[in-house]
Order: C-alpha cells, then structure tokens, then sequence
C-alpha cells in the first residue's frame, strides 16, 4: 500500500510544483511589464 | 479567453476529482499484483500524454523550422516542457510500481532505457534554449525536437518489438489482452483526465512564453529608442 500511496504522492508533488514554478514566471514578467511602463 | 480557460480548468479539475475516486475505490483491487496496480490508473495516461506532447513538438519544430513563426517556436517549447514533466513522473511512479512486482527498483530493457534517453534528450533540449540567447538557438533545439521525437516512436513501438522487462500492451496484444470492465472504466476516466490537464499545462506554459516573447520584444524596442 505505501508503494501506491508514494506514487500518487510523487504524481501531485510534480505536477503541483510545476504550477508552482508557472505561477512564479507569470509573477515576474508582470513585474517586468510593470518596469517597461514606467 | 480567460473565461474559456477557467471552465476548461473546472472541467478538468472535476475529472481529475473523479479519477482519483475511481482509480482509489472504484475500481477492484487486482487479483495477482493487489492494491499497487491501482498506480496503472495514472502510470499510463501520464505516459499517453507526454507521448502526444512530444509528437506536437515535433510538428511545432518543423513548422517551425518552415516558417520561423515565434507562435510556433512558444508552441514548442511548452509542448517540450510538460512533456518532459509528464516523462518525469513516468519516470519515477515506473520503479515505484517495478519494485513490489518485480522485485527490482529498474532494469536496462528497451523500454526503460528508451524512456530514460528520450527524458535526456528533451532535458537538453530544454536546457539549450534555457541557457543561450538569441541566434540560432530556435533552430538548434528545433533539429534536437526531431532526433527526440524518433526516440518517441521506439519508446512507443519497444514492448511491441522487443522481449523486455516492461509488460507487453494490455490493450490489443492478443486473445488474452484487456481489463475487467470496471478497470477499463477507472482507466479511461484517468485518461480523459490527464489529456486535459496536459493540454491546461500546455495552455498556460504557452501564454506564458508568448507574453515573455513580447515583453523581450518591448525591451528591445525601448533599447533601440534609447540608442537614437
């Protein structure tokens, strides 16, 4: 059963961390875009 | 746009709600492997989706290679990017599965060690258009995409061709082939869901690059302003 439980734990942490970093580059070209306006 | 895309999201958080139901309870525990089969259920859509993320990168680099369109080359990348996501969790729920029924964390058969090569290959692929600027860096990852993609086909055609470690099909690979009904109906609710949670990965990484390729764009505008 902890085999099973790790491997969807691993599937969500993956995919979960990936929206992180996405969520993170969107944050900064915002502020990018922010920088160009002025 | 956005409205579109937060429905979309909504859609595919309750099948992936439901996925997760289905491949946890809903379906009956399998005879010979007991509860760890249950890891099938997001194994092998992961596995489906990172095999029509590499395809799709491989069109967008040819087209891309034909026209030099900057659309093209953002859907490349954010194709190349959640494929190797999804490869990398192929990767590491692969062993987690191979080491209860097989006995053994990996083993070097032609299925594994393609899919470990073609993870290498997109890796460096995104690491090449990461780390240098400009020029020709389009075009070299670009040609990459195609030498990756060939691995594609083999990592796809290896448990067909060759005797390996890894199971033969389940599905179409003689009389015996197939699921119980219960199974195949957790199995197909997986795969509808992780098709469309690939394709919001690939929605989102795409504007993403698109947005980044207009802020670089606006930069260099302003630059050559500056110069005048």
């Amino acid at each position: 059963m902890s085999y099973l439980y790790a491997a969807y734990v691993i599937v969500w942490v993956v995919l979960i961390g990936y929206i992180v970093i996405l969520a993170r580059g969107f944050k900064k070209l915002q502020e990018e875009v922010k920088e160009l306006e002025k | 746009m956005k409205s579109k895309f937060a429905i979309f999201a909504l859609i595919t958080f309750a099948l992936l709600t439901w996925g997760l139901y289905e491949a946890m309870i809903g379906a009956p525990t399998e005879a010979t492997m007991g509860p760890v089969q249950r890891i099938f259920y997001y194994h092998v859509p992961c596995a489906w989706v990172m095999l029509l993320c590499f395809p799709a990168n491989f069109l967008a680099s040819i087209a891309y290679l034909v026209k030099r369109n900057a659309i093209l080359d953002a859907f490349a990348v954010s194709t190349a990017e959640v494929g190797v996501v999804f490869c990398t969790i192929v990767l590491l729920t692969g062993p987690i599965w191979g080491k209860p029924v097989w006995g053994i964390w990996w083993t070097w058969d032609a299925r594994l060690t393609s899919t470990l090569v073609l993870w290498l290959i997109y890796v460096s692929y995104l690491i090449l258009r990461k780390f240098s600027i400009g020029g020709p860096n389009p075009v070299l990852a670009a040609s990459l995409a195609i030498f990756g993609c060939i691995d594609a086909v083999f990592v796809f055609g290896a448990i067909r061709w060759f005797r390996t470690q890894h199971p033969q099909p389940v599905f179409g690979s003689g009389p015996n082939s197939g699921i119980d009904p219960r199974m195949l109906h957790a199995f197909f609710i997986n795969m509808a869901a992780f098709t469309a949670f690939g394709i919001l990965l690939v929605w989102l990484r795409f504007v993403l690059e698109r947005t980044r390729q207009k802020v670089e764009e606006a930069h260099a505008m302003k630059a050559l302003r500056a110069t005048r």
